[in-house]
């Protein structure tokens, strides 16, 4: 019985599905990659890590030993009462501060929750309207382009929620960034 | 709380509630041997598996021969789950020349799997090859989930005939329970999730090139990412089809290839709770009396819908200190808002919460977020809903027959206050059921509280524990609860891949999936031999909203005297210190 269960639920099901998923849907199958000139350069779903103030910057990610490492995802795992997790918030915020500053723009607002809080995955593409805004003037700045310019191509890159109410609006900030580099 | 949070949740609710008689009275005929759609196209297959294994399906089976079979098989499961393991570096589908899993975590993993736990002491991508998950995870997903339905069936079986002594044939409810209802329901939802993002391949890990160069701690340039992929989809189609909620990478289903859209996440919960929501209405489809199933489904509903939305209310405040740093927590259009360390942003908060809460009132265990991150009341929620001992909802089969056994708990108490024998179904309820049910629901309290008093005392179970103060015991409470329980799920700070946990939560693993199949077959067996007694005037109706209530608080009496004491030392204690 064990062997039976073995060979259909376990070779045959799997290839069965890889089978229909490599004719019908190819694309999502492998892994939804973005390529450039046939090479590969991300997937759309996975997060690439930002730090240079010309882009746009994703969510903090916790992975070891670089951020978004997409060969072993992993969430922070800090706790809610945990100073770690404070003393992580507050440098993330003293960097956007700094970021802001090395191009001399100055946002006072609140910064927004998702901007300053690693994901679950580690490896997350998205964030919120609110964290891509927080961003435009730095952007802007640090690239000569105006305010306008740099928040259309958000809009662009922007999802609302899935069928009107899955799920939150976002931003892909891989997809946002490249298309600032392809602007230039 | 925004409304179309509430939103979510609600549409949610109805569609899953939609599906309930459609699929609930499929299994009822499948397992009562009638002609459905499906038959015809795989009778012969299922007529085949019945030759090859040499098993004559008319042959009926008492209650310990079942038993005996059950364990049988899932010895040989966990078997050949743990060999495939220790020699995964010699066998095929290993592009990432993935070595052998150490001793003591692959046979956690092994019965991990086998007792529906998926408990995941390892990271999937950097752990398990291609071949291992197929033929191990994914097999074992199969096959622990049909073995529960297996022993509800058999259970409702004993409720059902009467002065008699075989409560069906094990080989027969597997191979039912696998071909005309997982397998299936398996193909359709895999394919559905590629269709939407999922991967599924068998290609070594990609790579790319990063669009902003990085230098990591030594100073070395880093131009590339490595993309693990694999056979993803058509493993987590069954593992939340199944209960069983072991991840194809570490992150599980937070991570963007294995749930990759708000859809996807919709579809995945919908397929958590789909077979222990209709299988409540098989029930009662079987025992001949409907009511009798959406009586115990109401009671499931009301908890989970009641806990959900404490869940999303403590999840979406957020966090006071992060509010204490002037960051922005308030939930908009813009905004997700609320405690989002350790959430994906495109399910945020109402997902998040939601999510959380139907994976550990079902016995799944798969996650979409980081439960250690949540705030000390929302993660209480699904600590609690694995400590009520995963009967709201539950595992496929598992939760249900652990449901049943509170209702007979909760009959003979009612019976005690009118001063009448107690019965259910038709079956007068005796000291010898009492027992079965009692051990049934007290195993667990026994199991979880004892391992983690082990822990908290001992050096090596100190060692794993990863945030300090209360949470850092919360982290051991809920790893020993989610393992006592075969849920899987946990509070991923702790270091759990080592042998002290792994050993102990193998324990707690066997105990909870094993010690109970046993009683509840027994008590199947003892139920099976009654004569059935007409219905009169005074016996306890078990359909209306009276006794609904009444199971609930049975179910809630129970779960807190057991576990409040631990509760107040964990998050209670967090959430006044915040």
């Amino acid at each position: 019985m064990l062997a039976l269960l073995i060979l259909v639920t376990g070779l045959v099901y799997p290839l069965a599905v890889t089978a229909i998923g490599r004719v019908a849907f190819p694309h999502q199958a492998g892994g939804s990659l973005i390529r450039v000139d046939g090479q590969v350069v991300g997937s759309e779903l996975i997060g690439q890590a930002f730090d240079d103030p010309r882009y746009f910057w994703g969510r903090p990610s916790a992975t070891t030993p670089l951020p978004y490492n997409a060969a072993a995802s992993a969430g922070s795992n800090l706790g809610p009462s945990n100073d770690a997790l404070t003393l992580a918030v507050q440098t993330r915020v003293d960097a956007l501060h700094a970021a802001n500053a090395s191009v001399g723009v100055d946002n006072s607002a609140p910064v927004p929750v998702d901007l300053v809080t690693a994901s679950g995955s580690g490896l997350d593409p998205h964030i919120s309207p609110a964290a891509a805004e927080w961003q435009v003037a730095r952007v802007a700045r640090a690239r000569n382009l105006s305010e306008g310019q740099v928040r259309s191509l958000v809009a662009q890159n922007t999802q609302d929620r899935q069928l009107g109410f899955l799920g939150e609006p976002r931003v892909n900030v891989l997809e946002l960034n490249m298309a600032l580099d392809a602007l230039q | 709380m925004t409304v179309n949070g509430i939103l979510q949740i609600a549409i949610y609710l109805i569609v899953l509630l939609l599906l309930v008689k459609p699929l609930g009275g499929y299994m009822a005929r499948v397992y009562q041997g009638e002609r459905t759609a499906l038959g015809r196209a795989l009778g012969p297959i299922e007529r085949l598996t019945y030759r090859l294994i040499g098993v004559n399906p008319e042959q009926e089976m008492g209650w310990k021969t079942y038993a005996v079979a059950v364990l049988v098989f899932s010895v040989f499961g966990m078997l050949f789950l743990y060999a495939l393991q220790r020699l995964q570096g010699i066998l095929p589908l290993n592009p990432e020349g993935l070595g052998d899993v150490s001793a003591d975590s692959a046979l956690n993993t092994a019965i991990s799997f086998v007792s529906n736990t998926n408990w995941q002491g390892y990271g999937g991508e950097t752990t398990m090859s291609y071949l291992t998950q197929m033929l191990g995870m994914t097999v074992q997903n199969f096959a622990s989930a049909a073995a529960g339905m297996a022993i509800l069936i058999a259970f409702i079986r004993g409720l059902v005939r009467h002065s008699t002594s075989t409560v069906g044939n094990f080989w027969v409810d597997l191979t039912r329970s696998v071909l005309y209802i997982l397998l299936p329901l398996a193909l359709v939802v895999a394919v559905m999730l590629v269709g939407l993002g999922v991967v599924q391949s068998f290609s070594p890990y990609q790579t790319a090139t990063l669009v902003q160069p990085t230098v990591d701690a030594t100073g070395n340039q880093v131009t590339e990412q490595t993309l693990a992929i694999g056979p993803a989809a058509s493993q987590i189609a069954i593992k939340q089809l199944g209960t069983n909620g072991g991840g194809f990478f570490n992150t599980n289903s937070a991570h963007p290839f294995e749930n990759p859209t708000p859809l996807t996440n919709f579809l995945e919960m919908l397929s958590i709770l789909l077979i222990p929501a209709a299988l409540c209405y098989t029930f009662g489809k079987m025992v001949n009396d409907t009511r009798q199933g959406w009586a115990l489904l109401a009671a499931m509903l009301i908890m989970l819908v009641v806990f959900g939305v404490a869940a999303y209310a403590a999840e979406g405040a957020g966090n006071p200190r992060l509010t204490a740093l002037g960051i922005d927590q308030a939930a908009t259009n813009l905004l997700p808002g609320g405690n989002m360390e350790g959430k994906e942003l495109r399910f945020g908060i109402p997902n998040s919460a939601l999510w959380a809460t139907i994976t550990t009132a079902a016995s799944n265990g798969s996650v979409n977020s980081m439960h250690d991150s949540f705030t000390p009341l929302g993660g209480l929620v699904p600590l609690v809903m694995m400590q009520f001992g995963e009967v709201v909802f539950g595992g496929v089969g598992s939760g249900l027959y652990g449901m049943l056994a509170f209702v007979i708990v909760a009959v003979f108490v009612a019976g005690l206050m009118v001063g009448r024998t107690p019965e259910y179904l038709g079956k007068k309820i005796e000291s010898y059921e009492i027992k079965m049910a009692a051990l049934l629901i007290l195993i667990m309290p026994v199991t979880v509280l004892g391992l983690t008093a082990l822990a908290v005392v001992t050096g090596p179970g100190k060692a794993s524990v990863f945030n300090p103060g209360p949470h850092g015991f919360s982290e051991v409470l809920y790893g020993f609860t989610s393992m006592g329980n075969n849920n899987g799920s946990a509070f991923t700070g702790l270091g759990a891949n080592t042998p002290f946990y792994n050993l102990f939560g193998a324990l707690a693993m066997l105990i909870a999936r094993f010690w109970l199949i046993v009683p509840t077959l027994a008590l199947a067996g003892s139920l099976v031999r009654k004569k059935r007694v007409p219905t009169t005037a005074g016996t306890l109706p078990t359909h209306t909203p009276l006794f609904i209530g009444w199971l609930i608080v049975i179910v809630l009496i129970v779960g807190a005297l057991n576990f409040l004491p631990a509760l107040a030392l964990g998050p209670i204690v967090e959430h006044l210190g915040l």
